[in-house]
């Protein structure tokens, strides 16, 4: 079973329009075929592969829009579907928000997302590749809990105004959380590239287990103010709660953390650290990404944060139009800058301090200040003089990225790293943070 | 729980997303025959590759969405995605796979992949799955029990109510409000090699608002969320209804749901929020509501009683569980004080969790996991039952849909209702310093369900037994066993509510399961809140 070709796409889609009868029609298709595989307690659990496809369809009357999706392909699906979206528009309310969809767009050429290497990987590659990490936990006498998926995707979206735009992309994900037999100490590693050849399975599990025995026997320490080295797998969870919160009417509304009083926003104002540089790119080799977005706006290289100062938000088509200026859509991929010292680096310039590898279970406090809760999890360890002195007993916090990046000591060498809350992907620096605030102690490990 | 804001076509495998209108005679309910046969063809093959079991899901997953802000209705969207699952044990391991291409050809390669996916993991295996035995119940169907079926409802009427209650909360001083509706009809098909052919057609249904109040001289803002919940119900469910209303220093809803008021009285109270105090830290007595208790609850008490967790299923990802075996095994772990007492139940009338069978074919229950005070027992399935030395499944296996596979998921968890007659507005009188908080806000805990923050939609100071006014950036912050045996008082049966969540989330690749957790108001003396503001 293969994804669709853009030609095979084309005419699907081509298909599908020809049965609208709405103003305006848009369809668009996706396509996952892929494939996991789960363990837990050095044993596989659950295991699976997938192969699907599904069409979306927007009819338009006037400023009236009804959408449907099926994914059933005969003739008569299609056109029932068409019917179907045309019928929810007929009976909605006009939307002024509505916006005319676009017509064809000059498009860059499409980033290397797509890796044929990644898209072959079958049941047998992801059992040897979970085999190499059970041998660390087994070599280690560890338990391991873990994870690893591969997905080759397409995406295609054509509309009555002559659009037409596809895409393809692959991706293989590994995360692997490594426990002591006793329960007392635990270290997790994650990965995600679109290029299976970047994924060392070995390595990260060799990560995992490091941190795993190094956290045995972990102190408490009092709950406060301290220095934290923030692994980027640490750093990317609140980091994609600050880039991912940049919406210009939210801001401009007066509901976000960018508002200010009388209507004004923070748009060019600097807000955090002059070191702080911010942006996306489709083409980075490092971070590649879909070069046109939902509805098909072309996806460019664009600054958010720039020496500290909020450069970009991102605008829907609507709200461009409000405000008089180019719509900006949020991008799927974020490069944060950053310097050259490693993680080890950061630690030996730290006189005391925490380093944390892994944050979890962050949820919104105060979106005025952006303030978010969540806990450390998986390896933490106290810092002194330089060195890892001892773990430490997990802590919850209560910060905000704003006031987090205001702090900041030092940015390390920024690498690809996968998001452990929501999947999504950055090129993250280590940071270091002075007074960063733990609230109170957690007993779990 | 980021029910808002998720239109658009892009829906992919957002989970309980997806949907039709109705009255569907486009997409006429797939003959059971037909169903069968297609089973068959699947459950043949895998026996014939070597599967010594294999079961079949066939699901058509109908989901509808309305969302609108203001006088706006932004997207109306129908969703409907079908197709089939096939799960296999092979050499004692599990194999999976999932089509939507339901010729016989088809379903019969998927079923040799699943079992060919059971053999490469053999070799990983330590030990064989080793399955709790299962009767067949033969040719069974069950359903929701709903009066009025919400896709039959005119798409017209929905909008209108929407947009009704968006300007009953404009009127009464909301700077915005956001407003969705969520139909949800899971249509079922379960068959096994034991001998099961299970019929099933569940509905919910999820009515939500965020309402947003600016002071534009300060440049603060507050909001209010929608006091309603998720419920396994029909449309009837947005019939107001005084009768089933629970008046204390503002109103809450039982099994009916007054949208428009609550809308209205969110607006206002969103700006009471705006002007009230910001709360002194320190201890408090908290009087939760269930519309605030069913989240702590959830996270406190449904997670960490899931087998899979407390064995080290879920240790990568949704994390592992402080109710170890050994704690169990002692019959005397103290979880909470003595009037804690907190059931399991699939079968709860109007609970999202209530179906007849679960995704593994066996028939749902109610059993107790904590009682009086005492871990008694855990959540789990087939394949976990004798680990702690049953001989059936609790049946609380689930998918979130046909393309996903089963495993072990949240049934409804519940606190009981104290056995004696006690009011909400009776235990606040008896309350000198504490803090009376309702609507859920933000939540976090840790991965082993022992440290936890919790906020919430209002929060009231009570003085010496009376309401003394609104507090805001209020967030509680326990332990989860300190919590619970701090519980010195639950309302009686009459204020007992079900709150709830559509997007409990577990797995890897991570899958949404839709669970209720009913209460009565419930008192927790001497809890540690803290004080949220910041400047930035």
């Amino acid at each position: 079973m293969a994804l669709l070709t853009q030609d095979e796409a084309r005419t699907l889609l081509q298909k599908v329009l020809s049965f609208s009868k709405a103003d305006e029609c848009q369809v668009s298709l996706n396509g996952t075929i892929g494939g996991n595989i789960r363990y837990a307690l050095n044993s596989v659990s659950t295991s699976g592969s997938l192969n699907q496809m599904s069409l979306g369809i927007s009819s338009v009357y006037g400023k009236r829009l009804g959408t449907t999706t099926i994914n059933e392909y005969d003739d008569a699906s299609l056109e029932k579907a068409v019917r179907r979206s045309e019928n929810l528009a007929r009976l909605a309310p006009e939307n002024p928000e509505f916006m005319p969809f676009l017509g064809p767009q000059d498009y860059d050429t499409p980033a290397r997302t797509y890796v044929a290497q990644t898209a072959a990987i079958d049941s047998k590659l992801r059992a040897d590749l979970v085999q190499q990490s059970l041998q660390v936990s087994r070599d280690n006498k560890l338990a391991a809990a873990g994870f690893l998926e591969n997905s080759a995707n397409f995406y295609a979206l054509m509309n009555s105004h002559g659009l037409f735009a596809y895409t393809t992309s692959t991706a293989v994900n590994f995360s692997v959380t490594l426990r002591t037999e006793d329960g007392a100490g635990s270290g997790y590693a994650a990965r995600g590239y679109n290029d299976i050849s970047k994924l060392d399975v070995l390595a990260a599990s060799k990560t995992a287990a490091w941190k795993a025995a190094r956290s045995k026997g972990a102190k408490a320490l009092e709950p406060g103010k301290y220095t934290v080295i923030l692994e980027p797998a640490a750093g990317i969870v609140l980091m994609e709660n600050l880039y991912g919160n940049l919406d210009a009417r939210n801001a401009d509304e007066g509901r976000s953390f960018l508002s200010l009083p009388g209507g004004k926003t923070r748009l060019g104002e600097k807000l955090v650290d002059e070191r702080i540089n911010i942006y996306s790119d489709p083409h980075n080799e490092d971070l590649p990404t879909y070069y046109y977005n939902f509805d098909g706006q072309p996806q460019k290289k664009t600054s958010w944060i720039e020496k500290g100062v909020i450069k970009n938000l991102f605008y829907s088509r609507y709200w461009a139009k409000q405000k008089g200026v180019p719509p900006v859509p949020q991008p799927d991929g974020i490069i944060m800058d950053g310097g050259t010292a490693g993680i080890e680096d950061l630690v030996k310039s730290t006189e005391k301090g925490i380093l944390v590898t892994r944050l979890w279970y962050i949820r919104s406090v105060d979106p005025q200040t952006l303030l978010y809760t969540g806990l450390t999890r998986d390896g933490t360890f106290y810092i002194e003089n330089g060195e890892i002195k001892f773990p430490v007993k997990n802590f919850r916090f209560n910060e905000s990225p704003v006031i987090m990046l205001n702090n900041l000591e030092t940015l390390g060498k920024p690498e690809r790293t996968i998001s452990g809350e929501t999947g999504s992907l950055a090129l993250i620096p280590p940071m270091k943070i002075r007074d960063f605030t733990f609230t109170s102690l957690s007993d779990a490990v | 729980m980021a029910g808002m804001g998720m239109g658009g076509v892009l829906l992919g495998r957002v989970p309980v997303l997806g949907a039709t209108s109705r009255p569907r005679m486009e997409t006429p309910w797939l003959d059971t025959g037909i169903k069968r046969q297609l089973a068959d063809v699947a459950l043949n093959a895998a026996r014939s590759k070597g599967a010594t079991y294999a079961d079949v899901r066939i699901g058509r997953y109908l989901n509808q969405f309305i969302i609108t802000r203001e006088d706006k209705v932004l997207n109306i969207v129908d969703t409907e995605s079908y197709g089939m699952g096939i799960r296999v044990i092979a050499n004692g391991s599990w194999g999976f796979a999932a089509t939507d291409k339901l010729d016989k050809d088809n379903i019969a390669r998927s079923a040799e992949m699943a079992v060919s996916i059971a053999k490469e993991n053999a070799r990983l295996q330590s030990q064989p799955v080793q399955l709790a035995p299962q009767k067949g119940y033969g040719e069974v169907s069950w359903k929701t029990p709903i009066i009025k079926n919400g896709f039959d409802i005119p798409i017209k009427e929905k909008a209108e109510m929407l947009l009704a209650v968006n300007d009953a909360a404009m009127k009464a001083g909301a700077s915005f409000i956001d407003t969705a509706l969520f139909l949800v009809n899971e249509q079922k098909y379960f068959a096994s090699t034991d001998g099961s052919y299970i019929d099933q057609d569940i509905h919910r249904i999820w009515p939500t608002f965020t309402v947003t109040k600016i002071d534009s001289k300060t440049g603060k803002f507050e909001t209010r969320d929608s006091l309603g919940s998720p419920m396994g119900t029909g449309y009837e469910y947005l019939t107001p209804d005084d009768s089933r209303k629970i008046r204390t220093v503002t109103t809450l809803y039982r099994d009916r749901y007054d949208m428009l008021e609550d809308a209205r009285l969110a607006a206002v109270q969103a700006g009471e929020k705006l002007a009230a105090k910001s709360v002194e830290p320190g201890k408090y007595d908290l009087v939760l509501d269930p519309s605030n208790l069913y989240l702590t609850i959830h996270e406190s008490a449904g997670h960490p009683s899931e087998l899979d967790r407390v064995l080290g299923y879920e240790a990568n990802f949704a994390g592992t569980s402080f109710l170890t075996l050994d704690k169990w095994k002692t019959k005397k772990f103290n979880y909470g004080s003595k009037l804690v007492n907190i059931v399991a139940d699939r079968t709860q009338p109007g609970s999202l969790g209530a179906v007849g069978y679960d995704d593994e074919g066996v028939g749902c229950k109610e059993w107790d996991i904590i009682k009086d005070g005492v871990l008694v027992n855990y959540q789990a399935i087939r394949d976990q039952a004798h680990i702690i030395g049953l001989n059936e499944s609790q049946g609380c296996c689930y998918s979130q849909s046909w393309q996903d596979v089963q495993f072990q998921r949240m049934a409804n968890i519940s606190l009981r209702p104290g056995p004696t007659p006690l009011t909400p507005n009776e235990l606040i009188k008896n309350v000198e310093k504490g803090i009376y908080i309702v609507g859920a806000g933000s939540y976090s805990i840790d991965q082993q369900r022992y440290n936890f923050q919790f906020s919430g939609q209002l929060f009231y100071e009570i003085r010496n037994g009376k309401i003394a006014g609104m507090l805001k950036d209020v967030a509680y912050q326990a332990n989860t066993q300190e919590f619970w045996n701090s519980c010195a008082a639950v309302c009686d049966q009459r204020d007992y509510r079900l709150g709830g969540t559509f997007f409990d989330g577990k797995g890897q690749p991570p899958q949404s399961n839709a669970v209720s957790h009913g209460s009565a108001t419930a008192r927790f003396n001497g809890i540690n809140v803290i004080n949220t503001a910041r400047k930035i």
